[in-house]
C-alpha cells in the first residue's frame, strides 16, 4: 500500500515521522533492502550547498517622502547596481552583479571581491547597507536623488528569488591546455592539474528524485536557512539528459527555480563567492525533504555516490567552444576519493560544493520535521519530466544585416 | 636534519649580495627558494624552506639575523578564518604541499600550517576569501 503526503503529515504532527537523511537511506538500503526501508522510512532529507548563479533577491524598500520612481532611474546597493525596470520602489539585484568600478578582467585574473551576492550575504545577516538612487523625476514621483542606510527589518520585502539553482548534476571541470585557467570551476591548473567538481552527489535532492516525482512546483523546501517553495522548473531545465538505469541523469539535468522570505534566512547558508578570474555570485544552501511514498521512491532516495556519473570536460576548448566532447565519466565516489585518473594520469580532485554544509543542511531539514516544525507539500503541478521533450537549447543566432 | 620555512626581509643596500648562496655553503644546508622578490628602494623578500643539521639551521639563522636581514617564521603567514570557511575543498587540488587536505571522517578541509609554503594559491583559489595572508 503506497503512503499518502497526508498521512505523512500526520505522523510528522503526532512527533511520530521517521526521518532519515539520503545518507542514512543509502546506508539503510544496502543493509536491509528497498522493502524493509520502504516500511520503516517516511522521509528522507536532502541537502546540497554551494556557488548557485541565477540567484538574486528583489526588495520592496518602501516609499520616500516625496516619492521617487527607481523604475528608469538607477538603483545600488552598497555600490553594486540594482535593477529597477519593475516600478517604483521594487528593485532586484542579482548575484553575479558587479559595481560599475570594479576593474573585472583588466589585470586578468581579477579578484571579484564585492558582487551582488556579497550584498545579498551581508543584508541577510541585518547589516545596514547604503542604497544610492537617482530618478528623472514626474508629477507624481517628483524627486530625483536618495541616498541612505538601508535594514533588511525596515523593508517591505525581501525575498530571495533564484531562477536556477539545485542542478540534478553538473560537469567535472578539467584543463589540456598548457597554462593555468579561470573559471566558475575555480582554478584549473594545466595539462590535467586539478579537477573540479560541483555538486553534493548522493545528498543532492533532485538526485534522490530523478524523475521529479515528488519535488515539484509548489514544494515546501529548506532555502538559505528559513523556508522557501519550489517556483518553477529552472532555466535550462533539462529531464532529456541521458541518464543510468537508476534515472539518474548523466548530464546536467533538472533545474529548481526557487523563492523564499529572507527576512527567515541565515549567511551561514547565503554566502558571497568570488571566483578568481570570472566573477562574483552566491553560495545557497538548499534541502528538500522527499516523502517515501512508494518502494520506488526508497530506491530512488538509496542512490549513492557510486551510482552517479559525471562528465569530464576540458574548459579550455570544449566548454568555451560548445563543443560537445568528454574525456569521460567519472563517479562520485571516485570524485570523493581525492584522485581521478585520466589517461593513466593521477589528478587531484576539487570539490566546489560544500558536503559538510549540505550534510548539516540535511540534518538540520530532518530535525524541523521531527520536531513537527515543517510539513511536506504535495505538488500543485509536476516539472516537465523526460517525457515533455523538453531539452537544453543553444542560442539560435541568426546575424542582423546593418 | 631539520627543515624550517622562514621569510627573510632584506635591506636594500644587501640585495647586490650573494648572502644565500655564502650561507648554504658555509652551513652546509639544503635551501629551496618557495618565493622571492626584490623591489627596491624597499629592499627584497625571500621565502626559504632551510633544511640540515639543527645546529648548522640555528647558526646560519643567528649569521643572517646579524647581517641585519629580518626573519619570521613562516607558518604564521597563511592563516584561515575559521568563520568564513565553508570546508567545501576546492583548495585540496590546488594546494602544492598537501597543507589543506580533506578529512575523510567528517567532510571537513583540515588547514596544516606546518606544511605550508605560503604559495598563496589558495588565497585565490577560496571563493569565500578564508585564506589570507599575513606578513
Amino acid at each position: 500500500m503506497p503512503r499518502t503526503i497526508q498521512e505523512i503529515n500526520e505522523k510528522i504532527k503526532a512527533g511520530k515521522a521517521v526521518v532519515v537523511t539520503a545518507e542514512e537511506m543509502t546506508e539503510l538500503v544496502a543493509k536491509k533492502g528497498v522493502k524493509k526501508a520502504y516500511q520503516e522510512v517516511d522521509v528522507v532529507t536532502t541537502g546540497t550547498f554551494g556557488p548557485m548563479c541565477s540567484s538574486g533577491m528583489y526588495l520592496n524598500v518602501g516609499h520616500t517622502k516625496p516619492k521617487i520612481k527607481l523604475g528608469g532611474g538607477t538603483c545600488t546597493l552598497n555600490g553594486v547596481p540594482a535593477y529597477t525596470g519593475i516600478a517604483a520602489v521594487d528593485i532586484y539585484l542579482g548575484a553575479g552583479k558587479l559595481p560599475a568600478d570594479d576593474p573585472r578582467n583588466k589585470i586578468h585574473p581579477g579578484e571579484f571581491r564585492y558582487g551582488g551576492g556579497h550584498v545579498i550575504e551581508e543584508f541577510v545577516s541585518g547589516k545596514d547597507i547604503v542604497l544610492e538612487a537617482s530618478a528623472y523625476g514626474t508629477d507624481c514621483y517628483p524627486r530625483r536623488e536618495l541616498m541612505s542606510w538601508l535594514n533588511i527589518k525596515d523593508v517591505n520585502e525581501a525575498v530571495l528569488f533564484n531562477v536556477r539553482n539545485a542542478y540534478q548534476n553538473y560537469n567535472v571541470a578539467v584543463n589540456l591546455a598548457d597554462k593555468a585557467i579561470y573559471t566558475y570551476m575555480g582554478i584549473l591548473k594545466p595539462k590535467l592539474g586539478n579537477a573540479n567538481y560541483c555538486s553534493a552527489g548522493g545528498l543532492s535532492p533532485l538526485m534522490n528524485d530523478p524523475l521529479y516525482r515528488t519535488i515539484g512546483i509548489g514544494t515546501r523546501i529548506f532555502l538559505g536557512g528559513g523556508v522557501g517553495f519550489v517556483a518553477w522548473q529552472g532555466t535550462q531545465h533539462n529531464p532529456s539528459a541521458p541518464r543510468t538505469e537508476r534515472e539518474v541523469p548523466t548530464r546536467s539535468g533538472g533545474t529548481l527555480s526557487v523563492i523564499g522570505d529572507l527576512k527567515g534566512m541565515s549567511p551561514r547558508y547565503l554566502r558571497g563567492v568570488s571566483m578568481c578570474g570570472y566573477g562574483a555570485s552566491l553560495s545557497v544552501g538548499v534541502g528538500i525533504p522527499i516523502p517515501i511514498l512508494d518502494e520506488e521512491m526508497a530506491l530512488f532516495t538509496s542512490v549513492s555516490d557510486e551510482d552517479i556519473l559525471a562528465p569530464i570536460v576540458d574548459y579550455s576548448e570544449a566548454y568555451p567552444q560548445a563543443k560537445p566532447d568528454i574525456l569521460g565519466e567519472v563517479s562520485y565516489r571516485e570524485l570523493r576519493s581525492g584522485i581521478i585518473t585520466i589517461d593513466d594520469k593521477e589528478i587531484p580532485t576539487g570539490s566546489i560544493s560544500s558536503l559538510s554544509r549540505a550534510r548539516e543542511i540535511a540534518k538540520l531539514l530532518k530535525e524541523w520535521i521531527e520536531k513537527g516544525k515543517f510539513l511536506l507539500t504535495e505538488p500543485v503541478e509536476r516539472l516537465p519530466g523526460k517525457e515533455s521533450g523538453i531539452t537544453f537549447k543553444a542560442f539560435r543566432e541568426r546575424p542582423v544585416e546593418q | 636534519m631539520i627543515s624550517r620555512r622562514v621569510v627573510l626581509y632584506f635591506p636594500s643596500e644587501l640585495i647586490d649580495q650573494p648572502i644565500i648562496s655564502n650561507t648554504v655553503k658555509r652551513y652546509n644546508l639544503e635551501f629551496n627558494i618557495l618565493k622571492a622578490s626584490i623591489a627596491p628602494p624597499e629592499g627584497g623578500l625571500l621565502v626559504l624552506e632551510l633544511q640540515g643539521g639543527k645546529k648548522d639551521v640555528g647558526e646560519a639563522l643567528a649569521y643572517l639575523k646579524e647581517l641585519n636581514i629580518r626573519i619570521e617564521n613562516l607558518s604564521r603567514d597563511i592563516t584561515r578564518r575559521e568563520d568564513a570557511c565553508v570546508h567545501c575543498g576546492v583548495c585540496v587540488a590546488i594546494c602544492p604541499s598537501d597543507a589543506l587536505v580533506l578529512n575523510t571522517t567528517n567532510g571537513e578541509v583540515d588547514f596544516l600550517p606546518e606544511k605550508c609554503v605560503a604559495c598563496e594559491l589558495c588565497v585565490k583559489a577560496c571563493p569565500y576569501a578564508a585564506m589570507e595572508v599575513r606578513l
